[in-house]
């Protein structure tokens, strides 16, 4: 039989933690908000430029800018983005087992989130760079990890640069995804409905061809990157607010079994108490 | 009248959807005024003042860096900034300008930085010029 008083110290202690998984869940709901509308904000943006560079794409062949040509994949890059912070569910981990999966020989890391580095670092992996995000990263503060990885792609020490990052479906689901980014491909860049008003159309540039390639293409790669960080913390909110939404659930259930255990303990002691008194009487009787 | 359907988007927001008669755009080599029909066009734009005449009057905005993309019957206005004269701060503008000004002179900044600081004073005077073209 357990000590009444026992289960009184377990019911205060579950509904402590309640009490914190609670709060949580009520700061990760308003910080989801502000992230799931930053990466809902750009999407008109991104679908925009697709659409462009889907059209430019028919008009130039792969040896007019390096960023279009792909090399027989010896290297690889993969953009880790993971969170800072625990305590999100299954998130990390199915991004990770995700990441376990890649063959680590020709496969090398850049890392943005302290779960993904530290699981880099447990498994050996070969981490050539671990970028710190703040929760709510401006375009500059991204630029720099996708600046990182443009340079690698560019100087030939990698020949494919992908993003493994947990894609945003809606406040419930995360679905982890590995995405190559470059060389950009026709195939790659599309993920619209291709427009086919434009092709065979001679395009004009301006000032001209090289010039505007230059500027657009490492600026879709950026803002591409800039865009999925932005989705993969809305994942992290919408993943820790549900979690700790359960977490709540969970323990206000084990509160409602441990006060029935409790009462039960304690209707149990008065009836022993009872026999005990009134046997007592009936012996003085 | 022949329209041509307008975008202009920001990473931020949709800014503008619609019907436009003319527009006319800070392209890197002066600006372009676009008509309907126009030839497939592919280029920069610069921070400037981007002229929209739509069927139910004119619309002028402040835009930052960007792309621009023409089809015959639509156009598409990538930037990173896009406010009309009423979103303008004046007094913050001036200030920003100032700001940058400074920082252009005093400091010895280095590649990004620097960049980055002379695209916002770029942006600045277009806020300038767009609020003050509407005062006259």
């Amino acid at each position: 039989m357990p000590n009444t008083r026992d289960i009184r110290r377990r019911i205060k202690s579950v509904k402590n933690t309640a009490q914190i998984t609670k709060a949580m869940q009520m700061v990760a709901a308003s910080k989801m908000r502000k992230a799931q509308q930053a990466a809902l904000a750009g999407h008109p943006y991104s679908e925009v430029l697709n659409r462009v560079l889907v059209s430019l794409r028919d008009l130039v062949s792969e040896a007019d800018h390096p960023l279009l040509e792909s090399r027989p994949v010896e290297k690889k890059l993969v953009l880790l983005v993971t969170s800072d912070k625990g305590l999100c569910g299954a998130l990390n981990t199915n991004v990770l087992r995700e990441a376990a999966s890649l063959d680590s020989k020709s496969t090398v890391f850049v890392s943005s989130g302290k779960k993904g580095s530290s699981f880099l670092a447990r498994t050996g992996r070969d981490m050539i760079a671990d970028f710190l995000l703040p929760d709510s990263p401006t375009f500059l503060q991204t630029k720099a990890v996708s600046k990182f990885c443009l340079e690698k792609f560019l100087s030939g020490e990698v020949d494919e640069v992908s993003v493994l990052y947990p894609k945003f479906v809606n406040t419930l689901t995360q679905k982890p995804v590995l995405l190559s980014l470059l060389p950009i491909s026709k195939d790659k860049a599309s993920g619209i409905d291709h427009d086919d008003k434009s092709s065979g159309s001679q395009f004009l540039f301006e000032p001209d061809a090289d010039e505007v390639l230059n500027a657009i293409l490492p600026y879709y790669f950026h803002f591409t990157v800039f865009q999925m960080i932005l989705e993969a913390r809305a994942s992290e909110q919408s993943a820790r607010m549900v979690a700790m939404k359960s977490a709540t659930d969970n323990a206000k259930n084990i509160v409602k079994d441990l006060t029935l255990e409790y009462n039960k303990a304690r209707q149990a002691s008065i009836t022993t108490e009872l026999l005990e008194i009134t046997t007592a009487q009936m012996a003085l009787a | 009248m022949p329209t041509l359907n307008l975008e202009i988007v920001t990473p931020e927001a949709r800014i503008f959807s619609g019907e436009a008669l003319m527009v006319t755009a800070p392209g890197v080599d002066g600006d372009l005024g676009i008509l309907p029909e126009h030839m497939p066009l592919m280029t920069q734009i610069h921070p400037g003042e981007l002229h929209v005449t739509t069927p139910s009057g004119d619309i002028f905005l402040a835009v930052g860096e960007g792309f621009l993309e023409v089809l015959p019957d639509r156009v598409s206005v990538m930037t990173d900034m896009a406010e009309s004269d009423s979103e303008i701060d004046e007094k913050a503008a001036e200030e920003a300008v100032e700001r940058a000004r400074k920082a252009m002179t005093e400091k010895t900044l280095s590649g990004e930085e620097l960049a980055t600081v002379q695209s916002s004073l770029l942006r600045s005077l277009a806020k300038l010029h767009v609020k003050r073209r509407t005062h006259r």
